[in-house]
């Protein structure tokens, strides 16, 4: 399912001293079945950007289409709830949300909330529990009992529960270990593959958008200030630190050796682009002294 | 969640705002004891002017007061429509069993419009204009006396003063918690008492939660900077009397005064 934006401003508690701009003018195009990563500095308006994919805000100027829905700050707060069945949001610290008595009843409360009846939504939890990398005890146990990290995958668990043809996610890796950070995107990775869905996600690691992103947004105070492929938007390295955002580490250690006079046809964005280039680079030379 | 106004500070700096908070306290409770002590037009207009030139004077936009009025409306409207259905005195002008529209009702409504929209005027003064920090701090400086008596007012300020720090940010995580469980499809708003209570749950428990938490964390950063209440311990903001608390005393006083004088008109 894909997403427009046109013109999209949305303004926090607006007519009081409060009153804050948080999107100007935002329009983009989320593609159907594509990763899009959402990058920028803290503040600069991604968790407001994503509560817009499933009409969670509306925009206060400007249409958000949604699939074949247009949501307007006219729009009507009722008939959301398919809307909200296809697109499912992971929250920034998911782990907040948790409320139920077990696990598995925590996971089962969306399929429930869109028309399961008990058995199925049960059966979905065994499933998504084994999904996201934690064994079938932890169902029966207590949400509140588990680690940070477990708390996590519980809620990312919750949300892949509904089966959303959209899966929005707020930093879904944030304060993990790197082992589980890993697991967690090649989770995400897997899923997109095999079942065909779009991805939205803010992230910090620059590593997980140049692995798995097919298309970069920029945002700063509010505004989309690029957006690209990957490599079109890393290319720009020093453009990228101006605005306080890092490149891939493997990107980085390129800029540098370029900047000491080694030569790069294109700027590599994952360890094996670089190792690639390397060996590359010493397999010429070895020729051309022999 | 955003428009729920009342009790939010708006930082300016005006003769009103850099008054001391003590004295900003003492006034407003002066202002409405004053006011029941009013039974003609003409107390009502000196304080009312009482009320605008303090507003004024503290450069706050009047759409605020309005907005701070608005969502008290329906309890003033009660207590008027009571008053004028069971108010008897005057002339009479519609009679039915116990009910009765009578001119003295209809004037003790119009009294009591006038003395609720008044005392909301002067209270939400108070808040817009002096910080959570402030009141508590006035307070434990008020309630020093008690002390005498063992009443904990440290403890009872240090208690104010956080569970009004963490009016905003329950608020705001109240909101998140909402959002994240719209998410997952909870409709709230819709169905019966029943089921609306239901949808409640999902977000209490989260909330109560992370308020264990975060009070956990609180106490666990204060021990570890050493914090112990009580006495001995100083103070980084000094309260202190000046000049302007003076001359505002003086106007309120002689409001009062003013009103004594006017009840025997
Ligand atoms: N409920 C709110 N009321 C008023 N302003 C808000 C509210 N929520 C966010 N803002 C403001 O809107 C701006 C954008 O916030 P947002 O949460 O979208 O940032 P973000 O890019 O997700 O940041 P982070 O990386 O820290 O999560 C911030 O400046 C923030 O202060
Ligand atoms: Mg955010």
């Amino acid at each position: 399912m894909a997403i427009t934006f046109k013109e999209v401003t949305y303004t926090y508690s607006p007519g009081t001293p409060f009153e804050f701009q948080a999107l100007k003018n935002i329009s983009t195009k989320i593609e159907d079945n594509s990763v899009t990563a959402v990058i920028g500095h803290t503040g600069s308006g991604k968790s407001t950007f994503l509560q817009h994919l499933n009409a969670l805000l509306k925009p206060t100027g400007g249409t958000v289409m949604i699939g074949n829905t247009t949501i307007t700050s006219e729009t009507s707060n009722k008939n959301l709830k398919p809307l909200r069945k296809k697109v499912g949001i992971v929250f920034q610290f998911p782990e907040n949300q948790l409320f139920a008595e077990t696990v598995e009843k925590d996971i089962a409360f969306g399929p429930e909330n869109f028309g399961s009846t008990a058995e199925e939504a049960s059966k979905i939890a065994k499933e998504m529990i084994t999904l996201v990398g934690l064994p079938e005890s932890v169902l029966s146990r207590s949400p509140f009992e588990l680690s940070g990290g477990q708390m996590r995958r519980v809620a990312i668990a919750g949300v892949l529960a509904m089966h959303p043809e959209v899966l929005v996610l707020d930093e879904p890796t944030a304060g993990l270990d790197p082992g589980g950070r890993r697991e967690i995107m090649q989770l995400f990775g897997d899923l997109q593959k095999k079942q065909k869905f779009t991805i939205v996600l803010v992230t910090h690691q620059m590593e997980d958008v140049a692995n798995y992103a097919d298309h970069v947004i920029v945002m700063e105070h509010g505004k989309i200030v690029k957006e690209g492929s990957p490599r079109a938007v890393f290319a720009n390295v020093e453009w990228l630190h101006e605005k306080q955002l890092d490149v891939p580490a493997s990107t980085e250690f390129a800029f540098e050796m370029q900047k000491r006079g080694f030569q790069f046809t294109r700027l590599p964005l994952t360890e094996s682009e670089l190792a690639d280039d390397i060996a590359d680079f010493f397999k010429k030379r070895g020729q051309t002294h022999e | 969640m955003n428009k729920i106004l009342f009790g939010r500070y708006i930082p300016l700096d005006s003769f009103v705002h850099r008054m001391d908070p003590r004295s900003k306290l003492i006034l407003s409770f002066l202002y409405v004891i004053v006011i029941f002590f009013a039974n003609n037009w003409w107390i009502y207009l000196l304080m009312a002017v009482v009320a605008f030139v303090s507003i004024l004077a503290s450069k706050i936009n009047f759409k605020l007061f309005v907005d701070g009025v608005m969502p008290l409306l329906w309890i003033i409207a009660f207590t008027m429509v009571i008053q004028i259905l069971f108010g008897t005195g005057g002339q009479t002008y519609w009679h039915w069993g116990i009910f009765s529209i009578t001119s003295v009702g209809i004037l003790n409504a119009a009294y009591i419009f006038v003395r609720f929209t008044l005392i909301i005027l002067i209270s939400t003064l108070l808040t817009l204009s002096t910080s959570p920090i402030q009141i508590s701090d006035a307070l434990e400086s008020l309630l020093m006396p008690l002390r005498k008596i063992h009443f904990p007012v440290y403890e009872v300020a240090l208690m104010l003063s956080i569970a009004l720090r963490f009016v905003p940010s329950l608020m705001d995580e109240t909101e998140t918690i909402m959002n994240a469980q719209r998410a997952r499809g909870v409709d709230f708003g819709t169905g019966n008492i029943i089921q609306r209570l239901k949808k409640i749950i999902p977000i209490l428990i989260p909330l109560f939660v992370s308020a264990f938490n975060r009070a956990e964390d609180l106490a666990t950063a204060m021990e570890a900077r050493g914090y112990r209440g009580g006495a001995g311990r100083t103070k980084y903001r000094l309260l202190k009397w000046e000049t302007r608390d003076t001359l505002a005393t003086l106007v309120y006083s002689l409001m009062a005064i003013g009103v004594f004088a006017l009840r025997l008109l």
